[in-house]
């Protein structure tokens, strides 16, 4: 005889989806544009998402890039931003008469996969929405070309409005033609502060200065030269300046502090590096491995890309970050044909011989040492007071004195013995735990202009390989969505009928200081019941 | 228990970590045994409620949760009072059972028509049918607790072990004489057994059969709202609060029963039911329906055949305490602690009846109640004839 079901539980639940989608593509990037193209040449059914072009409102909150306050109102119409994206990225209309169903302006915020404590769903699901609702559909197989996202590092001043990250720079000037600023000072003189620059140049934008901490890498140092841009290697930040917005930025070379000089600007694009962005593969359970040659955290894919979750692919940047990727685009074009070819064969589509892997030209650089470079360059012991996590306001000696926020009174001299050093004593130090407790990490732009710099200086105060502090989990909603919006508009009226506060256990909430009466098992008693407070 | 003895609790979460410290307040020598980091799992992921009158800890509940900042020495962010929001008539009669009870005890209840419930909650809609707000009760940061009781503990001379899994309890004599675990073995005077999902696990090292079932469940949070006088408002099927950085954070429906293979706890995911709990959250506060939801979350929490807490001293190994809060631990945990700490010392709670919260009442429970409840991990592609929970409409 068959259990029965717990009415109350997830069991036999439906969740209606809006349609179901062979193969799926995240992200209409270079990577995600090619992947679905070929795809659809292999004769598979594939939809094509991109969220771009992005609310205004989370520009303003530097989702999904470090915006910095720097794009013009233009981005309030959506329509107008949509025209200059499918302008901007040409591709977008091969995929279109390729067969692709391309949705752009749309959020993935959600994957639901069976696994350990979800076993309930019948199909894989991944969560949409746009402006207005969200939804939910179903597929066989995805491949998440998400990107990568900047890398935002603390240095004084660096929380004024004004200070942007390069793809928050590439979207503002290139995607969205929406940039607000005039004259820029581009901080790393590597492949990507190169791409800043020049594609400032190409918009008439002005390049005041390009700024490194370290000296000028090998990679694409000719270039640079011929741009007529000054360039100050072996320099840091000593301030941002100006009243409200910034104005200018004051820098001093590393081995003289006392001879720091100002630079006029109006915006301050941080060009150091990208953080491939796994937060899609995080939810869905992909193993994510330490990878400092490329950029950080970063799935453990196959050749062709696979996950090792069936039917999950990584395509582009999300999968890893190198100097050649950044240079050329085409690398993550090819990653996505082959995840595409990958995807078509596990489909069971009789796909020709795997495209072959391109030559890595050069072994891919430490990363993680550049980042350690930047920040320590910046802040440090003296400079305890910069910010670290913007959004909830914590500090550098917030975040290593492992301190409550600041709307909480609390005992200074207990808190004078508890700091990161005591609480790395009890065990080793994790990112989620110190979020708890300091708070950094936990605001509106769900960690994106902290985490990273986080997870940095908690290996530095540890004297511990940056790589063994553990990835903070991801959580859903991966985009910020307003409640009217995520909110379920499609909830079947089982769901409704059912819904209980917490498990819908009569027993539970009747006196427990005398046995459980027997006509709390009764249906209309537990209906009662398990409307109860918790 | 004679003077000096020695105490080792099994699993730092909040009910553990409680009779810890109630222990080394009362100078007895406490290592607590935690496979993770404490409070991680449901203590440090719920909605941080503290009310709770069909529990017989209620009183002591209520007695020391504005007390807990000063004895722990670090904030736990404690609120007192809540709000009861009723969107419909039949929320409001439903709202009266739980008024009832805690008016039996003697605790404050106001009803609020919908007028001065808008005062108190300017989030509720024009047609809400009323409120109630509570002169007792309160909400508290599970997270900031759990680390507050941890660093009390160490202040006070006790131990915690972090990263370190039981593996076996050696028994002499009818007593429980050391802990063994991956990290070591401890000689103890008396074991707590307080594993919340692991706790069948552990006692079966004992040979003592613990009914608990584990499920997941989980909760939604918003980006920070400006503060309301009472933050503990919740309601139209959902608990939670207002943190007090302004965060909304509210859970509730369906959970999922699931299977813990071995003493891991496996990372509990969020469901398609975080829209479910947005809905119900825009509908009790359509006023914030432009608020954005940042963060969901899911924990993994343990229920007995009844629901009631097991809070029992064993007869045999005699100096063994066993606890399971069944689902609702962290509220409840001043007060639980203080009464198994009682336990381990006296062998009786001196303060609250814990007499239906005994184990023995399971004796008679068959080998499949899991089964026959339906609490089951349940798998839509294991089903008889094809369900299709998706069912695709346009």
């Amino acid at each position: 005889m068959p259990s029965p079901v717990d009415p109350t539980s997830i069991a036999g639940k439906a969740f209606p989806v809006a349609e179901h989608v062979p193969l799926l593509v995240l992200g209409a990037g270079p990577a995600g544009l090619a992947a679905a193209i070929e795809a659809a040449r292999c004769g598979l059914h594939v939809v094509l998402l991109d969220e771009h072009p992005v609310a205004s409102a989370l520009i303003g909150l530097d989702v999904p890039f470090v915006f910095g306050d720097r794009l013009d109102p233009a981005v309030q119409n959506k329509p107008r931003m949509t025209e200059r994206v499918v302008a901007a990225r040409p591709d977008l209309e091969q995929a279109v008469e390729a067969g692709v169903d391309v949705r752009l302006g749309v959020y993935a915020w959600g994957a639901f996969v069976t696994g350990a404590t979800s076993r309930a769903l019948p199909h894989p699901l991944l969560g949409l929405a746009d402006e207005a609702r969200s939804w939910l559909v179903s597929f066989d197989r995805m491949i998440v070309a998400a990107g990568a996202r900047d890398l935002a590092l603390a240095f004084p001043g660096w929380d004024r409005p004004g200070v942007m990250g390069a793809r928050g720079a590439d979207a503002a000037i290139r995607l969205y033609q929406a940039f607000a600023g005039r004259r820029l000072v581009v901080l790393g003189a590597g492949v990507l502060g190169l791409g800043v620059a020049l594609g400032a140049q190409e918009a008439g934008l002005e390049v005041a200065a390009i700024v490194d901490v370290g000296v000028l890498p090998a990679t694409g140092a000719a270039t640079l030269r011929t741009l007529g841009i000054p360039i100050h290697t072996e320099h840091a930040i000593r301030a941002t300046l100006g009243t409200a917005e910034v104005e200018g930025v004051r820098i001093a070379p590393l081995a003289d502090p006392g001879a720091a000089f100002d630079i006029a600007c109006d915006t301050i694009v941080c060009a150091v590096d990208l953080v491939p962005n796994v937060e899609m593969f995080d939810l869905l359970g992909c193993p994510i491995g330490w990878r400092p040659e490329l950029g950080g955290f970063v799935p453990q894919v196959d050749a062709d890309g696979r996950t090792s979750v069936p039917g999950i692919y990584a395509a582009g940047e999300c999968a890893g970050v190198t100097d050649a990727a950044v240079a050329d685009p085409a690398l993550a074009a090819a990653a996505g044909r082959r995840a595409a070819r990958a995807a078509a064969r596990d489909a069971g589509l009789d796909v020709e011989a795997l495209l072959p892997a391109p030559p890595i030209a050069a072994p891919p650089a430490d990363r993680d040492a550049m980042h350690r470079h930047w920040l320590a360059s910046h802040v440090d012991a003296a400079r305890a007071d910069v910010m670290i996590c913007r959004c909830e306001e914590v500090g550098l000696r917030d975040l290593l004195g492992v301190r409550p926020p600041r709307y909480l009174s609390y005992d200074g001299k207990k808190f004078a013995a508890r700091d990161l050093r005591s609480l790395a004593a009890d065990g080793p130090i994790n990112q989620d735990q110190i979020k708890r407790l300091t708070r950094a990490g936990m605001g509106a732009c769900q960690g994106r202009r902290c985490r990273e710099q986080v997870q940095l200086l908690l290996a530095m105060q540890g004297n511990q390989p940056t790589g063994s502090v553990p990835l903070p989990s991801y959580r859903a909603p991966l985009r910020p969505l307003p409640l009217n919006v995520l909110s379920a508009h499609d909830e079947t009226q089982e769901m409704r009928d059912n819904w209980v506060v917490w498990f819908g256990i009569p027993g539970q909430w009747l006196p427990q200081w005398e046995p459980v009466p027997d006509h709390a098992a009764s249906a209309v008693e537990s209906r009662v019941l398990r409307e109860f407070e918790t | 228990m004679s003077s000096g003895a020695s105490v080792v609790v099994i699993g730092g979460g909040a009910t553990g970590l409680s009779t810890a410290w109630w222990l080394c307040r009362e100078g007895v020598p406490v290592t607590v045994v935690e496979k993770g980091i404490v409070g991680w799992e449901a203590s440090g992921r719920n909605g941080g409620g503290a009310t709770h009158p069909a529990s017989p800890l209620f009183r002591e509940e209520q007695r020391l949760w504005p007390m807990m900042d000063e004895l722990l020495g670090y904030p736990t962010e404690h609120q007192p009072m809540r709000i009861r929001v009723c969107v419909t008539p039949g929320q409001l009669a439903l709202a009266e059972h739980g008024a009832a009870l805690a008016e039996k005890q003697g605790f404050r209840v106001e009803r609020l028509d919908p007028q001065a419930l808008r005062e108190l909650v300017p989030w509720v809609g024009d047609d809400v049918a009323g409120g109630m707000l509570l002169h007792y009760g309160g909400h508290a940061n599970p997270q900031r607790t759990v680390q507050a009781y941890a660093w009390a503990i160490q202040d006070l001379g006790g131990t915690i072990l972090q990263h370190t899994t039981v593996t076996g309890i050696r028994v002499q004599g009818g007593k429980a004489v050391a802990v063994e675990t991956d990290q070591g073995v401890l000689g103890c005077d008396a074991v707590v057994v307080a594993a919340g999902p692991h706790t069948a696990r552990i006692t079966a090292m004992l040979g003592v059969e613990v009914p608990v079932a584990p499920a997941r469940a989980e909760m939604i949070v918003t980006e920070p709202v400006p503060l309301i006088r009472h933050g503990g408002a919740d309601g139209n099927g959902l608990y939670g609060r207002q943190t007090l950085r302004g965060n909304l954070a509210y859970g509730g429906g369906p959970h999922e029963w699931i299977e813990l293979a071995d003493a891991r706890t496996p990372r509990p995911v969020n469901s398609p039911v975080v829209r479910s709990l947005a809905r119900r959250l825009a509908e009790m506060f359509p006023r914030l329906g432009h608020v954005r939801v940042i963060r969901s979350w899911a924990g993994v929490i343990e229920n007995t055949p009844d629901g009631r807490p097991i809070l029992d001293r064993l007869e045999d190994p005699s100096n063994v305490v066993i606890a399971t809060m069944s689902s609702v631990g962290f509220g409840l945990s001043p007060a639980s602690g203080h009464a198994l700490a009682q336990l381990v010392v006296r062998g009786r709670c001196d303060f609250a009846d814990l007499t239906w919260l005994k184990l023995a009442r399971f004796g008679g429970l068959a080998a499949n109640w899991r089964e026959h409840a339906g609490w089951v991990p349940w798998s839509a592609a294991e089903q008889p004839e094809s369900f299709d929970g998706a069912g695709v409409h346009s």
